[in-house]
């Protein structure tokens, strides 16, 4: 099946020559940093994660919110979505690619990485990251490639599969709850330390990783023949709609024990993200940015007239990755090491080089994630779906 | 079901590849052997749990502080200008930064005697150490006697540590700190470029019957160090004595070093 990779239009390649140059330019940068370290980035003794760990968390969102298709399809017999379940879990796979190579990325010694396998510390919640990650890769792999092989051979797909996927629904939301526990366990980190991590952090996968769907679903009926359905498009909607305000929620819902406390271990934090403090603001306009692309997703979401115009549908959902990429990534990261440990206010900000690493790692993910799909793709059109 | 040429060359390549394990495991099984001993320094300190006092009345009459320069050049910690990538152990800060919590913002009701003194921070070698919990390869651990250590040749540069700790103490090297080492001490390894350190309360020097290297180049005495588990030892005697104040005891993390106010 894996042929169908290597055959394609103009467009095709186009797009993987696109990715390809952005993963080597990536690279080449990261063979740099591999050289002379670390110093490279802008992160520093006071704020020691940066663009990398926030990407990081943004993706192991998108990875989980793959779910939201195979959930009603497996478990609610959804039968809309049983045509769209593979780009649910080849966007899995690639995500999950992107998030352990930016935790590669992130690492001072990256050689000595397999020691997380050689000494495994079942009390260091990274190790259960590690873990539950690299079981969802191989998990989706093996469901997406298996089912959509017996589609094209025009079988049933054998138990297993069923087995699996109805294992990896219950897998998708642990990998993002063991991923907030990462934050939410640590103590004198007080941004981090709220039990409402692990659902701020599932509401909002639920909200990008159906948005990330739409998109490509749009996408796919454009220049494939290939139609996910309409119906298919606008019951996502619905998910990200309701996704988008509970994580909308869950923010205001933080906002107000802050406020209402008015504990400043607390509120400092907040005040650095949205006002700035002692003179620090860098940060101001992106959380402004978020706050309002949140609310005009939510707004254009919830009526159903603009919701069911797919253009308003499609810049709903970007806004809706833009703002969620904004509050997990370097909102979620700096807003936690800001103010430090003394109290002391050290800003972030990422480097050039840093940016181009970053860039080349999405670039990896969407390279994957293109051939994938186009595997997946090429399937569909040969049986005529 | 015959065996065909596919299945046959299957199979066979499988098992060379099982074979060529083989030296590996035995490898792994000479190192398991006995023969490995540890010969430990009859002089070495004895301690259950090993704690600081930093009388901080005395620091006051202090401009320069001898302890923070003799660690820093013993244990080879390099001298970078830049505050962002810098690396210590121990250094000096003031009352409101070494307590935030006890001093927030904007409070003036502190004598300027204490707003004046500075504060000797170090690692603080908790009882419960958050490094330790999520360090994912055990490469900071704590020892018997308390002290948390770093295995600079273990550590993946995560920097989880870093995150996990309530009070500042680790620095990562962002770089080489090679070049901004000015004089080397040869009795003490160099870092390389990725790892993450920290003060280990010269669990070297213990282990050979002396004490920190900060302790015993303090000239105002202003440092004790000294075993919390004797209940005779100099430390305990102090801490009856004085009130004293620890850093963010309130998170739980039973940190070992107590600051005479």
């Amino acid at each position: 099946m894996f042929e169908k990779a290597f055959v394609g239009g103009k467009r095709y390649w186009g797009l993987v020559l696109f990715w390809s140059v952005f993963v080597v330019i990536g690279f080449l940068f990261y063979l740099w940093q591999l050289k002379v370290g670390l110093k490279l980035t802008g992160m520093s003794r006071d704020v020691s994660w940066g663009f990398y760990i926030a990407n990081f968390t943004f993706l192991v969102g998108v990875a989980a919110g793959g779910v939201m298709v195979a959930l009603p399809c497996y478990l609610h017999n959804y039968k809309k979505f049983a045509r769209i379940t593979v780009l649910g879990e080849f966007l899995a796979v690639a995500a999950v690619i992107m998030c352990l190579s930016f935790i590669l990325v992130d690492l001072g010694r990256p050689m000595r990485v397999l020691n997380v396998l050689l000494h495994p510390t079942p009390h260091s919640v990274m190790f259960w990251d590690m873990v539950v990650l690299n079981v969802y890769l191989i998990i989706n792999i093996l469901i997406g490639w298996k089912a959509l092989d017996c589609e094209r051979n025009e079988i049933a797909p054998p138990k297993w599969v069923k087995f699996l996927a109805y294992f990896s629904i219950v897998w998708a939301p642990c990998i993002h709850i063991v991923t907030a526990f990462l934050y939410s366990g640590l103590p004198g980190r007080e941004f981090w330390l709220t039990p409402l991590m692990a659902p701020k952090f599932l509401a909002g996968a639920f909200a990008t990783g159906p948005a990330y769907l739409i998109l490509f679903c749009l996408i796919i009926r454009k220049y494939t023949k290939f139609d996910p359905g309409k119906e298919a498009i606008q019951t996502l909607a619905k998910i990200v709609a309701y996704c988008t305000i509970i994580t909308f929620c869950f923010f205001l819902f933080e906002v107000f024990t802050a406020v209402y406390s008015n504990i400043p271990g607390h509120l400092n934090h907040l005040k650095y993200l949205f006002f700035g403090l002692e003179g620090h603001a860098k940060l101001v306009p992106w959380m402004w940015a978020f706050f309002f692309s949140l609310f005009i997703a939510i707004v254009l979401l919830v009526i159903p007239s603009l919701r069911r115009d797919e253009g308003v549908l499609a810049i709903a959902c970007l806004l809706v990755i833009f703002g969620c990429w904004i509050d997990k990534g370097l909102g979620l990261i700096c807003g936690g090491f800001i103010p430090n440990a003394f109290d002391k206010v050290t800003e972030y900000w990422p480097t050039f080089p840093e940016f181009m690493i970053s860039l080349g790692v999405w670039a990896l993910g969407f390279l994957i994630l293109t051939i994938l799909y186009k595997v997946a793709l090429s399937v569909k059109e040969q049986i005529g779906e | 079901m015959g065996m065909d040429r596919r299945r046959f060359i299957k199979i066979a390549g499988v098992s060379i590849m099982g074979l060529s394990l083989k030296p590996a495991v035995d490898l792994v099984d000479k190192l398991d052997a006995s023969e490995v001993r540890v010969l430990h320094n009859p002089k070495a300190l004895k301690g259950k749990r090993w704690a600081m006092i930093v009388d901080t009345r005395k620091c006051a009459q202090c401009k320069r502080c001898t302890a923070i320069e003799a660690c820093h050049h013993f244990h080879n910690v390099p001298q970078i200008p830049d505050p962002k990538r810098e690396i210590k152990w121990i250094w000096e800060d003031s009352f409101e930064h070494a307590f935030p919590e006890l001093a927030t913002r904007g409070e003036e009701q502190l004598s300027e005697n204490i707003k004046k003194r500075p504060f000797i921070l170090m690692c603080n070698h908790c009882e419960h150490p958050p490094c330790v919990r999520v360090c994912p390869t055990q490469a900071t651990f704590q020892r018997e006697d308390g002290i948390v250590m770093m295995d600079m040749h273990r550590c993946i540069g995560c920097r989880f540590c870093m995150a996990a700790c309530p009070y500042g103490s680790r620095s990562f090297n962002w770089m080489d700190p090679r070049p901004y080492i000015k004089k080397e001490n040869p009795e003490y390894p160099t870092r390389t470029k990725g790892v993450v350190e920290k003060c280990d309360f010269c669990a070297e020097r213990i282990d050979q019957g002396l004490l920190p290297i900060c302790v015993e180049a303090c000239k105002s005495k202003a440092l004790i160090f000294g075993d919390l588990g004797d209940p005779n030892s100099e430390v305990n005697r102090i801490l009856k004595e004085h009130f004293t104040l620890r850093r963010k005891a309130e998170l739980g993390t039973g940190p070992q070093v107590y600051y005479i106010i």
